[in-house]
């Protein structure tokens, strides 16, 4: 146990973070007892087998899911103590998530997609068209505006993703196996984009299982049966 | 606030043309309630505005009274052979009597009834010889074809004129001009003043009825009886008839609308002490307003209750589709609510799209229950009213019915867990 990063004063802060999931009649601890502090702009890869519980530690930190006992503190703000409608307020407000499978909404074009949590915010419709145009653009698809992700490349369709991770300016973004749909040569892309984007201050988070995508981030923390086996970086 | 509000019509417009065969197909369920509702409305609207009419058309501040023969004196007259004379009836008394006793009548007309046969040069035509006077015109309103109506010094002067209804008038002096002829009534000469349109005609969607065939002859009251007296002769195979009436016919006008039926009750009672036998007939065309009225409503309520079963199963066939669509865009919840959406946003989203189909439908429905009423009057000769409660009413219905059947499925969209939405395939 590495107990150096449960102190401090990080964005995101666990304490003694246990999850309980009850699958039939057994109890299974997805997160046994964890605490962690990631400081603001770091840049952190979650690593472990399946079964070690980083998707639960993902759900949790993306305000998705609430601990079973402990503490979640993000911007100093207790988790726990909010309610739904305040969870995905925090959500819109504090997040970007960046899926494996894109998770874009397939009937809405490019442009209305990156626009989703503008209109959440409740912008108005020209700027908020302005500002996911720009935010296309700066993925490299300007003139992808108004397709459709069944018309995009897996490439493409993350870069549509990750426009609208930004689109409501988060402090966090959280990607999940960001290069598990992609090849090689396209996951590279991918992570040197999201690199940029800690290189523009933003704190990031990935989950993955493969050591050369998690290459990319300077701190690494590795799981094991629900606990922080060891951190580098 | 208002122009986000746009946009989510908008934007549930949009959702539902993605699935365009699907959403016309649920959208056919409400065109079909709603065009239903209408069309029966209209129906029962119809076939009620028709006898209301009608009723209307005599007045609803008037009280009829009529001269029968009473059943008792049918009797009594019928075993003994040779001529008899039955005397029965309203008598000038009784219609000086309304007149003067009650406060609540404004006036009273009466009406002399005589058969006499017409003649004007070669053509002749049996008439129906109205004794009446000048206010007659006024109560029952006959629009004025030719000439003019009786007037008060008709009436005073004893003047011998007549006053023709169109469908007389017509065959009578069909060759020659009409105002000014001089017709010969039962051996007395009038001369032709007007024409009034004869009952019945002119009518909107009265097609069915045929023009009133009666051919009557107005004039002036106490002429009528100079010159007819009150005894009638009829001589039919072999029996000869004498009847002696002095009025068949008073209709008095009450003042307001609200003591007819009170007025209604005092004259009948006190006809009833003046004669021994039931020897008249009363009619209050209010009450069969009123009568016809609440069957009326009761018709629609009918129809529109069986109408409103069609639209019920609109409904549920909204609801239907939509918690299939629910089901289907699981994974789209899933993403809104990760991204940050509220609860009662998914609830909105999902609402909005059931208005929108249900109201869309409504439209069309209502479209399609004006279209209807059309064909039945074309087809079946059927009178149909469209009212705007009968199309505001459904309109509201099919709303109502979006909000209600889109709730359970909207909510059920609200419930969906996002960490088990991403993960759906």
């Amino acid at each position: 146990m590495n107990n150096q990063i449960a102190s401090g004063n990080g964005v995101i802060r666990l304490e003694e973070a246990r999850k309980i999931y009850t699958v039939g009649s057994q109890a299974v601890n997805a997160l046994n007892g964890v605490s962690l502090s990631f400081e603001k702009g770091s840049f952190w890869a979650i690593m472990g087998p399946s079964g070690s519980g980083k998707s639960t530690m993902m759900n949790i930190l993306g305000c998705l899911d609430r601990l079973t006992s402990g503490h979640y503190l993000l911007e100093g703000q207790d988790v726990g103590d909010l309610d739904d409608d305040s969870l995905s307020e925090f959500r819109l407000r504090h997040l970007g998530f960046i899926f494996q499978s894109f998770n874009l909404i397939p009937q809405l074009t490019v442009l209305r997609n990156i626009e989703l949590p503008l209109y959440y915010l409740g912008w108005e419709q020209r700027e908020s068209e302005e500002h996911a145009s720009e935010l296309a653009a700066s993925v490299g698809l300007e003139d992808r505006l108004n397709h459709r992700p069944t018309e995009l490349s897996g490439g493409q369709m993350q870069r549509v993703a990750i426009a609208r991770a930004l689109a409501n300016d988060p402090q966090i973004i959280l990607a999940d196996e960001p290069t598990g749909n992609l090849d090689t040569a396209t996951g590279k892309q991918i992570m040197e984009l999201i690199a940029a984007l800690n290189h523009r201050g933003k704190t990031i988070i990935i989950v993955t299982h493969e050591a050369h995508i998690a290459e990319y981030a300077r701190h690494r923390l590795h799981m094991k049966d629900g606990v922080i086996e060891k951190t580098e970086g | 606030m208002r122009q986000a509000f746009i946009r989510d019509i908008q934007i549930g417009i949009e959702n539902l043309l993605l699935h365009k065969l699907r959403s016309f197909l649920t959208m056919l369920g409400v065109v079909f309630g709603v065009g239903s509702v209408v069309a029966m409305l209209s129906v029962g609207e119809g076939a009620s505005k028709d006898a209301l009419d009608q009723i209307r058309k005599v007045g609803s501040n008037n009280i009829i009274v009529k001269s029968i023969k009473s059943v008792e004196e049918e009797s009594t007259a019928t075993p003994t052979r040779g001529p008899s004379v039955s005397v029965y009836g309203i008598t000038y008394r009784d219609y000086e009597r309304i007149v003067s006793t009650f406060e609540t009548v404004n006036r009273a007309v009466p009406v002399k009834e005589i058969r006499k046969e017409g003649r004007l040069g070669d053509n002749s035509l049996e008439l129906r010889v109205m004794g009446t006077t000048p206010e007659w015109f006024e109560l029952v309103q006959r629009p004025v074809l030719a000439g003019r109506v009786m007037i008060p010094s008709d009436l005073t002067h004893q003047s011998s004129i007549v006053v023709l209804t169109e469908y007389g008038a017509r065959r009578l002096l069909a060759t020659r001009g009409t105002i000014g002829q001089n017709l010969t009534i039962g051996g007395s000469s009038f001369r032709v003043v007007g024409i009034v349109q004869s009952e019945g005609e002119g009518e909107t969607g009265s097609d069915l009825q045929l023009p009133d065939q009666e051919m009557d002859a107005y004039i002036p009251i106490d002429l009528a009886r100079v010159i007819y007296g009150d005894t009638n002769l009829d001589i039919s195979g072999g029996d000869i008839d004498i009847t002696r009436v002095e009025l068949h016919q008073v209709i008095v006008e009450v003042d307001d609308i609200k003591d007819v039926e009170i007025t209604a009750d005092a004259i009948k009672g006190m006809l009833e002490k003046f004669h021994e036998h039931k020897d008249y007939e009363m009619s209050v065309p209010l009450a069969l307003l009123r009568q016809a009225e609440a069957t009326k409503r009761t018709f629609n309520v009918v129809l529109g209750s069986i109408a409103g079963i069609s639209l019920l199963v609109g409904g549920i066939g909204i609801m239907n589709i939509m918690l299939a669509s629910v089901t289907e865009r699981t994974r789209e919840i899933g993403i809104r609510r990760a991204i940050g959406a509220k609860r009662k946003q998914i609830i909105t989203q999902f609402l909005i799209e059931t208005v929108v189909l249900s109201t869309i439908g409504g439209i069309v429905g209502i479209g399609v229950g004006v279209f209807i009423p059309i064909l039945i009057t074309l087809a079946a000769g059927m009178p149909t009213v469209v009212t705007a409660t009968s199309i505001m009413l459904p309109l509201c219905i099919s709303v109502g019915i979006g909000i209600v059947f889109g709730l359970y499925p909207a909510a059920r969209a609200a419930e969906v867990d996002p960490i088990i939405a991403l993960r759906h395939e």
